[in-house]
């Protein structure tokens, strides 16, 4: 169990612990050694220690930055521990590849921590979230301010003794449902307005929402030249057709050139973490598709990844086989609807999308025939995938890979690729140098249309992806006519992997290993799986205390994490620009918000 | 030339264009073939996968064809040939539901003793989110996921809040829906209750023998003594297999080659001996029921 492998804060044992001889008094002891080792760093040291990491150890990609509340944990490995908080950092190198670098910072209750984004500016939206949801602040955080809930919302909801309105119980399944039948609507919990509290002090009728946020507030205001004009405060809101969702971003203009930009979200938050505590680990897999919604499979197939660290159950070959075939065909429709609204965007109105999404339309009446649904499937199960293929399925899917989707591609590439306007209006419009990308943690086609060769299904291969022949295509420029063409030379490596794929499965198999059953109980421990998902790096982050539910869930969504990348991206375009930038980033406010 | 892009790509939208119509009237003639007539206005079409051109469905006179595993609300299976609802009142579906939208009442009979029946049992079809664990995890299959999609109603509360008798279809319903995955069903089904009765038989030859044995048990020696399950040899056997497995492969096999001559020998004497028990257990149900129907 890990308590025989925690080490006590003792100064004797710390030359055995990585990184003591270059930033002495950092590592003060390891965490979790059975499932995913990580190290305890010590507070005052972390930004040494980061610094230290990221110039001489060259772990350039600060992927994840969570925070875990252990005040309800019952299992034994926490005993001894008096901090509340754990706030975890993994770290990646897209030089050197290999595996993360764990770091489990302690905080007790309201201590701070320095922040990480010195280092890494793209700890910004991750700690903000921490902040938001658990009320740990940061200091030296250039914004640290609610990103997910509004300003005038009471309390952190992730912490343990944070209640929801419409709270029945602190795990499922509810007992009041059976024998007994007892059965409540949210809506009797929540009579309009008396579900709402403020914070102390806080008066709802007195606030004014700010104009200036930061950095719009940091741009300057006037002076632009020999007249003194004024900048002005655009806000291209929430309700808005080209934010792809409920997404608000505030410019600071001079004219019509962008001198700050700031994403602001939330809007479709719905605490996806906390309803994962309450869940069992199976019921959250239905819920795990509805993160990012258009592709429901990658997401799945994440959280199966994660949670089979901490179950050991191994995978049929049948079953991994058909894994890559849904993550792949997920990719291409991606891709697909990816490519028909960056044109969107661009003001082409809506025929390179439908054209786009035509064979979309039949990849999904593939995930219906074998799922039951076209965008919820719900198809993955730990262990492997809850159904076999139906007869004549993979006829089907040879004729779309074979002989459908190249022409498809082909017919996008000819209609676009050479078309003057997305030339003119795409090349060198929202560059970012592919260190910057790196430094605020974006992951994905991102930083292969800048040039950096990173992709996990070849870093950190999982689940057969080793098997395939297939290229990372990387483009220089960093543009937007990049990203949209870097999406459609990924279609095109997905398609070449959907081949071999469907030419190697084993004719016969089982699908699903393990024992299958509805509860179970995990090892005590955490995991973090991170999988190559058509917009970036998804990333799971469970820990278990050995109960049916989680003890606590994160996904690591790379939409979220790639907005850090927005108002950089922005500054000197054009404000029609900044809408095709974010459609470039390629986001789904199910992700960003969770 | 400037323009050649733009040039090229409209050629692709008219080529598009164009092609929406030749498919058309190629298809022409059987752009209904495979669809099926419900009567002269309403027909359900079936989209192929290799479908290029224009086709639009006239919902609602035409409606596509659903796969058969498409799922939406669940429903309840009255099982026809047996006469009652599939549905023992379990609860798994309400515990493995992940929104918990099922809620059961176990039906109580006139002593207020709780049967195997559900009294009272909801879906909130408004909070289902059609993930369709109730039916995965169902250990009498009387659970399963029903097509129809047009539940739209004006109000939530109570239109959407399905009871017992909504959810309720008889299971031809259910076997015209999901054909393959009902005849899996029904092969299972009869295999384990083909299993269930030779279980009982048994159960009931062994009970039968206790009871002959028990009877002359007052006259042998072998009175009050439980009989072993496993005769000697059977145990010895048994043990040398143990024994061998454990002590690793090179060992191990010196220990087989050695034992298994003699295992061979325990096991078939053993097998011998199943055999016998076999047919003095048979014999002795005969000579049970000749006395019987004899008396």
């Amino acid at each position: 169990m890990s308590e025989a492998t925690m080490v006590a804060t003792a100064p004797a044992v710390e030359s055995s612990l990585p990184y003591n001889d270059a930033v002495p008094g950092a590592v003060v002891g390891e965490w979790a050694a059975d499932t995913d080792k990580a190290l305890f760093v010590a507070p005052d040291k972390l930004t040494a220690l980061l610094t230290h990491l990221r110039d001489k150890e060259r772990y350039d990609l600060l992927s994840n930055v969570t925070c875990v509340d252990y005040s309800a944990y019952k299992g034994k490995a926490r005993a001894g521990i008096a901090e509340r908080f754990d706030v975890v950092y993994h770290l990646y190198s897209t030089k050197k590849g290999g595996g993360p670098v764990r770091l489990h910072v302690r905080v007790p209750e309201n201590d701070t921590v320095p922040s990480a984004t010195g280092v890494y500016p793209g700890a910004n939206l991750q700690e903000r979230e921490i902040y938001d949801l658990f009320g740990i602040i940061f200091e030296g955080h250039p914004n640290l301010r609610r990103v997910l809930t509004w300003e005038g919302f009471n309390g952190h909801p992730l912490r343990k003794d944070w209640k929801e309105a419409y709270f029945e119980e602190e795990a499922k399944p509810f007992k009041s449902r059976h024998p007994t039948g007892g059965y409540h609507w949210h809506e009797d919990k929540l009579p309009w307005g008396d579900n709402n509290t403020y914070p102390a002090g806080w008066d709802p009728d007195s606030w004014e929402a700010p104009v200036t946020y930061v950095p719009v507030s940091q741009a300057p205001h006037h002076g632009f030249g020999e007249l003194d004009t004024q900048s002005i405060v655009i806000n291209l809101g929430p309700h808005h057709p080209s934010t792809h969702g409920v997404f608000r971003m505030l410019t600071r203009m001079e004219g019509e050139t962008i001198l700050a930009l700031e994403p602001e979200m939330g809007y479709l938050h719905r605490n996806h973490e906390k309803i994962g505590e309450r869940n069992t680990w199976l019921m959250n897999m239905p819920f795990t598709d509805r993160l990012d919604y258009i592709n429901s499979m990658s997401n799945n197939l994440g959280y199966a990844l994660a949670v089979e660290k901490l179950l050991n159950i191994e995978v049929p070959e049948r079953a991994q086989y058909i894994r890559v075939i849904m993550a792949e065909l997920t990719r291409v429709i991606n891709h697909t609807w990816s490519i028909g609204f960056i044109l969107n965007d661009l003001g082409a109105l809506q025929t390179p999308a439908l054209y786009a999404i035509e064979e979309r339309e039949m990849i999904l009446d593939l995930f219906e025939e074998v799922s039951g649904a076209r965008l919820m499937c719900n198809y993955l199960r730990f262990g492997g995938v809850v159904r076999d293929l139906t007869p004549g399925w993979e006829e089907r899917a040879k004729y779309l890979v074979h002989d459908r989707l190249p022409r498809a591609l082909d017919q996008l590439d000819g209609l676009l690729s050479g078309n003057e306007i997305v030339k003119a209006r795409g090349r060198g419009v929202g560059y970012l140098s592919a260190q910057d990308l790196i430094a605020l943690s974006v992951s994905g086609p991102m930083i292969r249309a800048a040039g950096v060769p990173y992709d996990i299904r070849k870093a950190e291969p999982y689940c057969i992806y080793d098997r395939f022949d297939f290229d990372i295509p990387t483009l220089p420029e960093s543009d937007i006519y990049a990203r949209y063409y870097i999406r459609l030379l990924e279609a095109r490596e997905s398609i070449k992997i959907l081949q071999q794929a469907l030419r190697d499965i084993p004719k016969k198999g089982e699908v699903l290993g393990g024992k299958g059953g509805y509860t179970f109980r995990p090892v005590e421990g955490e995991a973090y799986a991170r999988i190559e998902a058509p917009k970036g790096e998804l990333g799971y982050y469970v820990v278990s205390d050995n109960k049916a539910n989680p003890y606590r869930y994160h996904v690591r969504a790379p939409s979220y994490i790639n907005l850090n990348a927005l108002g950089p991206m922005s500054v000197g375009y054009k404000v029609a620009d900044a809408v095709v930038i974010l459609g470039a980033i390629d986001i789904v406010l199910g992700e960003v918000d969770r | 030339m400037f323009g050649t892009g733009l040039l090229k790509g409209l050629g692709i939208t008219l080529k598009h264009f164009t092609d929406t119509f030749t498919d058309d009237r190629r298809k022409e003639p059987s752009r209904y073939e495979g669809s099926t007539k419900l009567d002269d206005r309403r027909r359900i079409v079936d989209q192929p996968i290799t479908q290029e051109g224009l086709f639009t469905i006239q919902y609602p006179e035409e409606r596509r064809l659903l796969p058969e595993r498409f799922r939406y609300i669940p429903m309840l299976i009255f099982d026809t040939e047996v006469g009652e609802d599939r549905c023992t009142a379990c609860g798994i579906c309400a515990k493995v539901c992940p929104p918990q939208c099922i809620w059961i009442v176990r039906d109580m009979d006139d002593a207020g003793k709780p049967v195997t029946r559900p009294a009272e049992f909801y879906i909130d079809a408004a909070v289902c989110m059609s993930c369709s664990f109730c039916t995965e995890f169902c250990p009498f299959d009387a659970i399963r996921m029903n097509h129809d999609y047009e539940l739209a109603v004006y109000d939530r509360y109570p239109q959407l809040v399905y009871d017992k008798e909504e959810l309720t279809v008889p299971l031809e319903y259910y076997a015209a829906l999901w054909p393959t995955q009902f005849a899996e069903e029904q092969e299972r089904r009869a295999k384990e209750k083909e299993e269930e009765r030779r279980r009982e038989e048994e159960k009931k030859a062994a009970a039968a023998a206790k009871a002959a044995a028990k009877a002359a048990g007052a006259s042998t020696s072998e009175g009050g003594e439980a009989k072993p399950k496993r005769t000697k040899a059977e145990l010895d056997a048994m043990k040398a297999q143990a024994a061998a497995k454990k002590e690793g492969s090179a060992v191990a096999e010196t220990a087989a080659a050695s034992a298994a001559p003699a295992a061979d020998d325990a096991e078939a004497a053993a097998k011998k001996a199943r055999l016998e028990e076999m047919k003095r257990k048979a014999a002795e149900k005969a000579a049970q029921r000749k006395k019987e129907s004899g008396e």
